[in-house]
């Protein structure tokens, strides 16, 4: 650090001192205005008729305000209506999609997370032969990129007949990601010793402890875990297309691309396919709004130390 | 998915010394009372070992083993040998989709590394708000189709708002998507709107293990932030930078749903990723045996990026001291 100890004459300092930081803060400003507009444009062209949007397409308020684009993504328009209003009419109903995205999501972060904890407890807290070699193999794990073994997975869910089924999405992150177990057995293992002895001497199990001491005292990360399984999951479009061929199994994800693939002769129907945008996108704000706080802090923990 | 795929290699470290505690602690345990809990854990590990060796340990087996065959789904598997691998080396549409996958990889991540690193260390040395921090993260809530489809429509050639400023300032309009030469970086840009704020934060939290001091001392003497920067956060973020560079790298070879979603490989395989013409032989002419060769082909080259972080992380650590 000898280089940090060169001077600098003070009158160069004053002088730059509020020059740059206002030039950083107008950068910071334009970093937060591109993040941000997007998401302010899916809502005033939602909210938009197709009609309106070609006619002015500046006008930064919704042109001929109406709720037509949620209408037609919802399913509650008929086909003529749709048709008239710039749609496809090829009714696509995310009532359904949302629900199925609910389900998918649902179970694969419960389960994941239950049963990597319950490994990550038998990692970290129990004591068992092979243990060391079997937790050598699940880091191995994650040396697979998740990419490659998409195909032979979808081989082998066409083999149990789980094609188009919600439980043929789940099933291959159900059980656990070598991510997950490795995430909670880092602070499993921080969890004192003398609190699992004080529970033992209270003559409780190995399994009581892992319900009533190991799961409330990791609460936190395991709910920061949670949310960012969920969102992983809702977000995930590979794999659902894969599985997926069906109104019965199709995710948000997926419903989206099909949205934009039914694009109408007169054009893409942009007012109804951001308000299918805004349906998908709108549940994990919320989530991330409840959480963020949390979230936020926790890419320090999950990152790099 | 980012989380999940981008943590691990940074936590190996920690992993092998916590590794390394727990074999004295199973040796305290032979040399103790304690019997050792086999059975119960045998009870734990079950589900996640299921779930380990059907869907991770078996297809990665499986996919190597398919790369050897000709197999369309209908009919079982037949064993070629190394067919695939000559056709794959012979085909010039693999060789021009790889091409692309690192014009795309080498666009991405060049920018988004840059625009992190700003955002981080503004968000370390200009204000520490944690809303500022949310703010950041929102797109990555996005999916990458949700956001491939709202930059379709800001840049849509005719009614995208982009183009509408564009010809407003008296350019001509750029079809982004539609052209050959825009596409691939549009695509590119797309996915740092998406990933750059996630990444910011991965690199915030190695900025905030550097001791406040070492600017509070350098700006005692005099030292510009410019110059703090080259000077302390550079040296002492590399290790750190290492590893995000490469797991960003391995994330950013991956790419597939934006280009499903907005350019589906067009104009004129302009936009081919290796990834969607792996989707598309096997999904779309039903060659399994060839689409696994090729996935075979980009698990060696991101083994062989691991490999190099793994270089990287140990040389960084030495630089930290």
């Amino acid at each position: 650090m000898a280089a940090v100890t060169t001077t600098t004459p003070t009158t160069l300092r004053q002088r730059r001192f509020p020059f740059g930081r206002a030039a950083a803060w107008t950068v910071m400003g334009l970093i937060v205005l591109i993040t941000l507009l997007p998401f302010y444009w899916i809502l005033r062209t939602a909210l938009s008729t197709n009609a309106g949007l070609s006619a002015d397409p500046t006008n930064p308020l919704p042109v001929d305000l109406t709720t037509s684009g949620f209408e037609r993504a919802l399913g509650l328009q008929s086909a003529e209506e749709a048709v008239a209003q710039g749609g496809a009419g090829g009714g696509l109903d995310f009532w359904r999609y949302l629900l199925n995205s609910v389900l998918v999501s649902t179970l694969i972060t419960g389960c994941q997370i239950f049963f990597s904890a319950m490994a990550a407890y038998a990692f970290s807290r129990l004591r068992w032969r092979g243990r060391d070699k079997v937790f050598g193999l699940f880091l191995a794990g994650m040396m697979v990129p998740a990419i490659f073994t998409l195909l032979p997975n979808f081989v082998l869910i066409k083999q149990l007949h789980l094609i188009d089924t919600l439980l043929g999405i789940a099933l291959p992150t159900m059980f656990m990601t070598p991510f997950a177990v490795f995430f909670l057995r880092q602070f499993f293992m921080n969890i004192p010793k003398e609190v699992e002895e004080a529970a033992l001497l209270d003559g409780a199990g190995k399994i009581k402890i892992f319900f009533r001491v190991v799961l409330p005292m990791a609460s936190t990360p395991i709910i920061t875990l949670a949310v960012l399984t969920y969102i992983t999951s809702w977000n995930d479009y590979f794999w659902p297309l894969m599985v997926s061929y069906s109104d019965s199994s199709r995710v948000l994800t997926v419903a989206l691309a099909v949205f934009r693939a039914q694009t109408p002769q007169t054009g893409v129907d942009w007012s109804g396919l951001m308000a299918a945008t805004l349906i998908a996108a709108l549940p994990m704000l919320v989530l991330f709004a409840c959480f963020a706080r949390r979230i936020v802090s926790s890419i320090g923990f999950t990152g790099i130390k | 998915m980012t989380i999940a795929s981008s943590s691990p290699p940074s936590r190996l470290p920690t992993g092998g010394a916590a590794e390394a505690s727990s074999t004295t602690g199973t040796r305290q345990g032979v040399s103790g009372e304690d019997r050792g809990d086999g059975r119960l854990a045998a009870l734990f590990i079950a589900p996640a070992l299921l779930g380990f060796l059907v869907f991770l340990l078996w297809p990665t087996l499986r996919g190597i083993y398919l790369s050897f065959t000709r197999f369309n789904l209908l009919t079982p598997a037949e064993w070629v040998g190394l067919d695939n691998y000559v056709r794959m080396v012979n085909d010039p549409i693999f060789w021009d989709s790889l091409w692309v996958t690192v014009e795309y990889v080498v666009i991405n991540i060049g920018v988004q590394t840059v625009a992190a690193l700003t955002i981080a260390v503004l968000l370390q040395r200009l204000t520490q708000s944690a809303m500022l921090r949310g703010i950041v993260l929102t797109p990555y809530l996005m999916s990458n189709v949700v956001a491939g489809l709202v930059w379709l429509w800001l840049l849509d050639t005719q009614l995208g708002i982009g183009n509408e400023i564009i010809s407003g300032l008296g350019v001509d309009r750029i079809p982004f998507l539609a052209d050959e030469t825009w596409a691939i970086p549009t695509i590119a840009l797309i996915n740092v709107w998406r990933h750059v704020g996630y990444t910011a934060l991965l690199l915030f939290a190695g900025l905030q293990a550097i001791p406040n001091d070492m600017y509070e001392a350098a700006r005692v003497d005099g030292a510009s932030e410019w110059r703090m920067f080259w000077r302390i956060t550079m040296p002492l973020l590399r290790p750190v930078l290492a590893v995000v560079l490469i797991m960003t790298v391995i994330g950013s070879f991956q790419v597939f749903d934006t280009v499903a979603v907005t350019t589906a490989g067009g104009p004129a395989n302009a936009t081919n990723v290796l990834q969607y013409y792996i989707y598309g032989s096997a999904f779309g002419r039903f060659q399994f045996g060839y689409a696994s060769a090729m996935s075979v082909a980009l698990l060696i080259v991101l083994s062989a990026i691991t490999v190099l972080q793994y270089r990287l992380t140990r040389a960084g650590r030495t630089d930290l001291g």
